[in-house]
């Protein structure tokens, strides 16, 4: 094995904002966001694209984090949990999350609620099964599935009421 | 009236309840929060005695010397012991302020309300609220035993749905042990030995450096145990993935594949504990035998373990997601060679553990490093791999069940003969030790408040199923499992009612009855009768098909640990080449319900993760220990997998209140396991009914 990478300056747009870092170009996603851009909602879980927990969206669509390098990345689009909803400004579907108690242990939920935040962005009434299919590369150990499927569900229909309106 | 148990061992109310910031009180406990939800529920019994609404309980993290001794979060008993003495805390100090506030007024106490900490003489505001009051009540007293406990009927808090208070911050992305980053943080990594006994020979340190570069990693080595430490957590991965490869080891542990099976046990070296009730005199009546298993299964907590640690002076500060901050100390004094007055251990919530897995190993391991390296935090993240290879599983069982019926088809002679690993036998130890080469510790503790003369053996719980049997025996055999094993969800009480529970359909078959019936006719206590007969009303069991159809509705039944709550479930699923479940029902009454939500949402889950265990989980061994690393090699049940679950509480709030984390496993597992029988004509009693199991039962039959 020789040496593991170069050091390099990339652009990235980070929710919304352009971020310009200087990064090992073979470190991954995941570790830059957490130690780099504290961004903490992604999440280690696995390391191998097998639990959805460091879930974000790249242009648009919902990805493992862990198993991207950030070498890779010049010039893309990543939306974290964080530039989804935050304390002050929540998205419905965290609304709907916290008001079902959609959730235990929450260590997945960060992961689901951007996975979530994908299918409703391409699907905005999406079925119980739809959801199921979405989410099912997402692990979740508590066994909080119903209720999620649940807190989706209801953020869909606030959502297409609200854009009705 | 006595003093609840923790209460009792922490016996002064300022230990558990304080005034000291106008608005709010002070609520500190000894259990913690990983996702069970029980915060909420012991600040509602909180809120509840004192007459203070919810927003007013600040629960202190649980934190040595701050919180009061409460052992262990485990076995469903928060809301019980935990519960128990909030309640009685919160009673007593609640009685010595309105006996102040009485002095105060010159009125009798029993004048006296509180309306969310106001004083209310004869319905008005007095003037005085705890706040004011809190300078003149001294609350270090010991309680007394004799203040009686708010009546259930009064109750407005208690009872009711409140939304989980740590769950905010989870759903906007924060919350763990994990996310905390303090100032000078170090990365460390840890390599672990291939079995307990293996001693390392060599490190390849060129290629773990090179595998490391461009950042710098610092390789920390005593005796078998090795730690990578950088400033950059990808250089300190990057080290321990290239020092695996490189690494020689001396005595490394080589397991035969076959030891994944349960077969296995029986070959396993034991300890056996005989049934002391003489063997049955030979009979006349229908006796039937038969085995079930439930092999190795892993924890599978989201997020593998996380440890942070810091030494300075001398002192040693430890981050843990550990199910309590006192044994933890007491393990880190061993370990780390230092006073327990020098060790802090505060509490900081990590992804759900269902039991004991490698949370307590990440916090020694960066204790271990920290103390050789102080002055700046340290933080050891186990990789997915160690966390499905090192922590310890939960054990393996066989359970050789032998029933007689009498002449009516009742049961008569029930023996239950049980092979397993150890429930709890990983307490209070840690993988460091062993890398350390230190001397085992004394073995861990009996639970307390065990009657004397009573073993503790997590194997037995629920070893006979919950029914009026007249003669019941049983007889464990505790192995020497090949890997490590401890608590897991429930410990064998989920075995032991999968096993039990569905050996009675067997039973009802041969008796030639109605299963349902067959349970109802066997059953006096009241409580359980109402749980089996809504349970199947849910279900409709009295539209039950035919069996061998393909389709499946099976039931179940059983009080956990025969003195906890009353658990019936039912499952409705298909088969073909594979289980596919298509909705459960459960009801359950755990005597008075603080938060039905949350008792819910624990049923639901126990369910779903006893339908994983049934479908898809096994841990497999071979080599140096667990071969089944990745999800990939140890699937779960997943979002399109998972059935619709309908649970329904009895709200009996004038009965004990009994937890309800681990309840539903084994009613949910042997629902499974009669439904599928019922859809197959044939029955599978090895867990899981995999692909193959189920093609095998169909060849058979």
């Amino acid at each position: 094995m020789g040496g593991r990478c170069l050091i390099r300056d990339i652009e990235l747009t980070v929710n919304g904002k352009a971020r310009r870092l200087r990064v090992e170009d073979t470190a991954n996603l995941l570790d830059v966001l957490r130690n780099q851009l504290d961004l903490k909602a992604a999440r280690f879980g696995c390391g191998a694209g097998q639990c959805g927990a460091c879930a974000v969206i790249l242009d648009g669509e919902d990805v493992a984090a862990c198993q991207l390098e950030v070498g890779n990345l010049e010039g893309r689009s990543i939306t974290t949990l964080e530039g989804i909803g935050t304390a002050a400004n929540p998205h419905p579907l965290q609304t709907a999350f916290i008001e079902l108690n959609a959730g235990q242990c929450g260590y997945c939920l960060a992961g689901i609620l951007v996975g979530a935040k994908a299918l409703l962005d391409r699907n905005s009434s999406p079925t119980r099964d739809e959801i199921a299919q979405a989410l099912s590369w997402h692990l979740c150990r508590c066994g909080a599935h119903n209720r999620i499927l649940a807190a989706v569900a209801l953020a869909a229909e606030r959502m297409s009421r609200r854009a009705a309106a | 009236m006595s003093i609840p148990g923790t209460l009792a061992a922490n016996p002064r109310l300022d230990r558990w309840v304080g005034f000291e910031t106008t608005g709010m009180v002070r609520v500190a406990i000894g259990k913690v929060e990983y996702g069970q939800g029980a915060l909420t529920g012991l600040a509602q019994i909180a809120a509840e005695e004192l007459d203070v609404g919810m927003h007013r309980v600040d629960l202190v993290n649980p934190e040595t010397d701050l919180s009061p001794d409460e052992g262990l979060t485990v076995g469903s008993m928060s809301t019980e012991t935990s519960g128990a003495s909030i309640r009685a805390a919160c009673a007593e100090a609640r009685s010595l302020f309105v006996a102040a506030a009485a002095q105060k007024l010159g009125c009798p106490p029993g004048a006296l309300e509180i309306d969310d900490g106001v004083f209310l003489q004869d319905g008005e505001p007095s003037g005085l609220d705890y706040w004011s009051l809190a300078g003149e009540v001294d609350l270090t007293v010991a309680p007394t035993g004799e203040v009686a406990a708010k009546s259930p009927d009064r109750h407005k808090i208690v009872g009711r749905s409140f939304g989980r208070l740590d769950l905010p911050a989870k759903v906007f992305g924060q919350a763990y042990l994990h996310d905390m980053a303090p100032a000078g943080l170090l990365h460390a990594r840890v390599l672990r030995q291939p079995g307990f006994k293996a001693s390392l020979v060599s490190l390849d340190e060129a290629a773990i450096r090179r595998a490391a570069a461009p950042a710098e990693v610092e390789i920390l080595r005593d005796a078998s145990f090795v730690a990578f430490i950088s400033e950059s957590e990808t250089a300190a991965v990057a080290a321990v993935n290239a020092a695996e490869l490189g690494a020689k080891w001396q005595d490394a542990r080589d397991l035969a594949p076959a030891l994944s099976e349960t077969a296995s046990l029986k070959e396993l070296p034991c300890q056996s504990f005989p049934s002391p009730q003489a063997p049955p005199e030979p009979s006349n009546r229908r006796r039937h035998t038969a085995g079930y298993s439930r092999p190795y299964i892993a924890h599978g907590s989201m997020g593998p373990s996380c440890g942070l640690a810091l030494c300075q002076d001398g002192a040693l500060t430890v981050w843990t997601h550990a199910q309590g901050v006192y044994p933890m100390r007491a393990l880190l004094a061993r370990v780390c060679g230092l006073e327990p007055a020098k060790i802090k251990v505060i509490h900081s919530q990590g992804a759900g553990t269902y039991g004991h897995n490698g949370s307590d190993d990440a916090a020694i391991d960066a204790a271990v490093i920290a103390v050789r390296k102080p002055g700046r935090p340290i933080r050891v993240l186990w990789r997915r791999e160690d966390e499905f290879g090192h922590e310890p599983v939960g054990t393996a069982m066989h359970v050789e069940l032998t029933a007689e019926l009498d002449a009516g088809g009742k049961i008569a002679d029930y023996a239950t003969e049980i092979w397993s690993g150890s429930h709890t036998g990983g307490r209070g130890r840690c993988l460091a030790e062993t890398a350390l080469g230190l001397p085992p510790g004394p073995p861990p503790a009996a639970p307390p408040n065990l009657p004397p003369g009573v073993r503790f053996s997590g194997g037995i719980l629920n070893a006979i199923p919950s029914y009026d049997i007249p003669v019941k025996r049983v007889t464990e055999h505790v192995v020497q499992a090949p890997v490590r094993t401890s608590s897991l969800r429930g410990l064998g009480g989920p075995v032991n009612t999968y096993a039990n529970e569905c050996f009675v359909d067997e039973l009802a078959e041969l008796a030639g009855e109605d299963p349902v019936a067959f349970r109802l006719a066997q059953v006096s206590d009241p409580r359980a009768r109402v749980v089996i007969e809504k349970t199947a009303q849910m279900c409709g069991w009295d539209k039950r098909g035919a069996a061998a159809t393909g389709r499946g509705l099976g039931f179940a039944y059983c009080r956990y640990r025969d003195r906890g709550a009353y658990v019936a479930a039912a499952v409705a699923l298909t088969v073909d080449t594979e289980v596919r479940l298509e909705r459960m029902w459960c009801v359950t009454d755990c005597g008075q319900v603080i938060n039905p939500d949350a008792c819910k949402n624990q049923l639901e889950g126990g369910m779903i993760m006893a339908a994983s265990w049934a479908l898809k989980e096994q841990v497999k061994l071979g080599g140096a220990g667990i071969v089944s690393t990745t999800w990939d090699d140890y699937p779960i049940l997943r979002f399109d997998e998972v059935p619709p679950v309908e649970v329904e509480l009895i709200m009996a709030q004038n009965e004990r209140s009994v937890g309800t984390g681990e309840v539903s496993l084994g009613p949910a597992l042997a629902a499974i396991g009669n439904a599928v029988a019922h859809a197959l004509g044939a029955r599978l009693r090895d867990l899981p009914f995999t692909r193959d199991r189920i093609a095998r039962a169909l060849l058979a039959g």
